[in-house]
């Protein structure tokens, strides 16, 4: 089966969208790339290529973990199959 | 995939070798861009190197232009240069810092001549080093004869992804062979800089890491006036996808592999610890960054971009991949490498690996990048601060 979203690494709560989109309440297919391994995930909403998706429920505060590392903190809670980006994540830099 | 141990360059008079041979008309300074551009439009097959600087600068900034300047004209992929300043001292002073590689370099300036005078004494002189170059021929040089610099731009999550981790893939295959290699982006790797930090080859090199980043980034938070969310990430980073400076920097950082950096270089700085990997302290911007690169005498670029960045440089090839099948389907006569099939797993790094060595090849070998047939020439000078 095809592959629609790559999660670099096994700690990671976000997937990346590898298909042109994903559409709202679409069962995903997830590879790991860091063991090679898979895992399903319903969207729920409409998702453009690259893009990410929540692997769970995220609350404000949260840590975004992606390549295994702190890459942003949650700002408005997160369902799991959101789309995550700038709406509901920040730096925690600059 | 068996990599091939050489490639078809140009030697030089100081042992390194090319993978190209241009005659460069350089202006020491803005004034005279018009001179450099007169003689680059009177003599075919030269190239004039205009840019926005050269007057009243001082101190570190002053000594960058200097280092950008003779580093850019002792650049192996150049055969021979025509220097042309407003005034005889500093203008000798580049042409001296040249001559050192025992290439053919002659200096002019306008003072006291005028455009014209000055356009025709240095086209003779141009004429005869193009004729000259023209003769040169690509001989067999070892594959440790590659300089290779990267820098990835329009990113979006697809260069972290997969044309990131090519341009990695490639550095752990090439490392062993003895190229030199080199990245940069030092504020891109704001969120990734005590990992970073980790893969400097000693103790000394990942101090001289963290210290050169921390100077960065406390000049960034001086002279923000918001959180940067106009340029770090860029929109088009975010409508890629991207949302925060550390998943760009986690991103960016793919493109060093497993390698180790064993120094950091100042912006322009020509490496000289031997082979390996090394940091320089550039801007994030694609044109500065590459210009510093080339002036510290790498030779042919690598450039990963998501979104499509569609920058050249006028010395150094640059050779553009990109894992975005959308980028790849609109602006296919910007990208060199096309790895998007890494999204879809119909292929793996390591292949795209070995697509991208033997694209780099083919280019070393006198194949035009698609920035240089689309004419980009991009030559764009670093200045640290206001001149006085």
């Amino acid at each position: 089966m095809a592959t629609d979203i790559i999660i670099h690494d096994k700690k990671d709560n976000v997937g990346v969208v590898v298909i042109e989109k994903i559409s709202p309440k679409q069962d995903c297919a997830c590879w790991i790339m860091e063991d090679d391994s898979s895992t399903h995930i319903q969207s729920l909403d409409e998702i453009p290529l690259g893009h990410k998706i929540a692997m769970v429920d995220l609350n404000e505060g949260d840590t975004i973990l992606k390549y295994g590392h702190d890459i942003g903190k949650v700002v408005k809670s997160i369902k799991k199959g959101e789309h995550v980006h700038v709406h509901n994540v920040k730096t925690k830099k600059w | 995939m068996e990599i091939p141990k050489s490639f078809l360059g140009y030697k030089r008079e100081n042992g390194r070798a090319g993978t190209r041979n241009h005659v460069i008309i350089l202006p020491v300074d803005d004034i005279s861009n018009a001179c450099a551009e007169a003689v680059a439009n009177n003599i075919k097959g030269t190239i004039a190197l205009p840019h926005s600087y050269g007057r009243l600068q001082f101190g570190a900034d002053l000594e960058l232009h200097f280092r950008t300047m003779i580093g850019t004209g002792c650049n192996p992929n150049v055969a021979a240069v025509i220097v042309i300043g407003i005034e005889p001292k500093w203008t000798k002073k580049i042409v001296d810092g040249i001559a050192k590689t025992g290439k053919p370099v002659e200096g002019f300036h306008i003072e006291r001549t005028g455009d014209i005078g000055t356009t025709m004494k240095a086209s003779k002189k141009a004429q005869e080093f193009v004729m000259w170059a023209s003769e040169k021929q690509r001989e067999e040089c070892p594959l440790s004869d590659l300089w290779i610099s990267v820098k990835c731009g329009e990113s979006d999550t697809t260069s972290g992804l997969a044309a990131n981790p090519t341009v990695g893939n490639l550095m752990d295959k090439l490392e062993p062979l003895g190229v030199h290699l080199c990245f940069g982006e030092t504020s891109e790797l704001t969120g990734a800089e005590q990992v970073c930090a980790t893969r400097g080859a000693t103790k000394e090199a990942s101090e001289k890491f963290m210290k050169t980043w921390s100077s960065y980034n406390d000049f960034i938070l001086k002279e923000a006036t918001d959180d940067l969310s106009e340029s770090q990430p860029t929109a088009g980073n975010i409508a890629g996808g991207l949302t925060t400076i550390e998943e760009k920097a986690f991103g960016n950082f793919q493109k060093i592999g497993n390698c180790k950096f064993i120094d950091v270089l100042e912006p322009a700085e020509e490496p000289t610890k031997g082979n390996g990997l090394y940091f320089m302290d550039t801007s994030s911007a694609a044109a500065e960054c590459v210009t510093l690169q080339a002036a510290a005498g790498f030779n042919i670029h690598l450039f990963p971009t998501g979104q499509g960045n569609i920058v050249g440089n006028p010395i150094e090839p640059v050779v553009k991949l990109t894992a975005n099948p959308l980028t790849v389907k609109g602006m296919g006569e910007h990208i060199d490498c096309d790895v998007s099939k890494i999204l879809s797993r119909e292929m793996n790094l390591s292949e795209a690996g070995d697509e991208l060595i033997k694209t780099t090849l083919r280019v070393a070998n006198g194949r035009l990048t698609c920035a240089e047939a689309l004419g980009h020439k991009e030559f764009v000078m670093t200045k640290l601060y206001r001149s006085a």
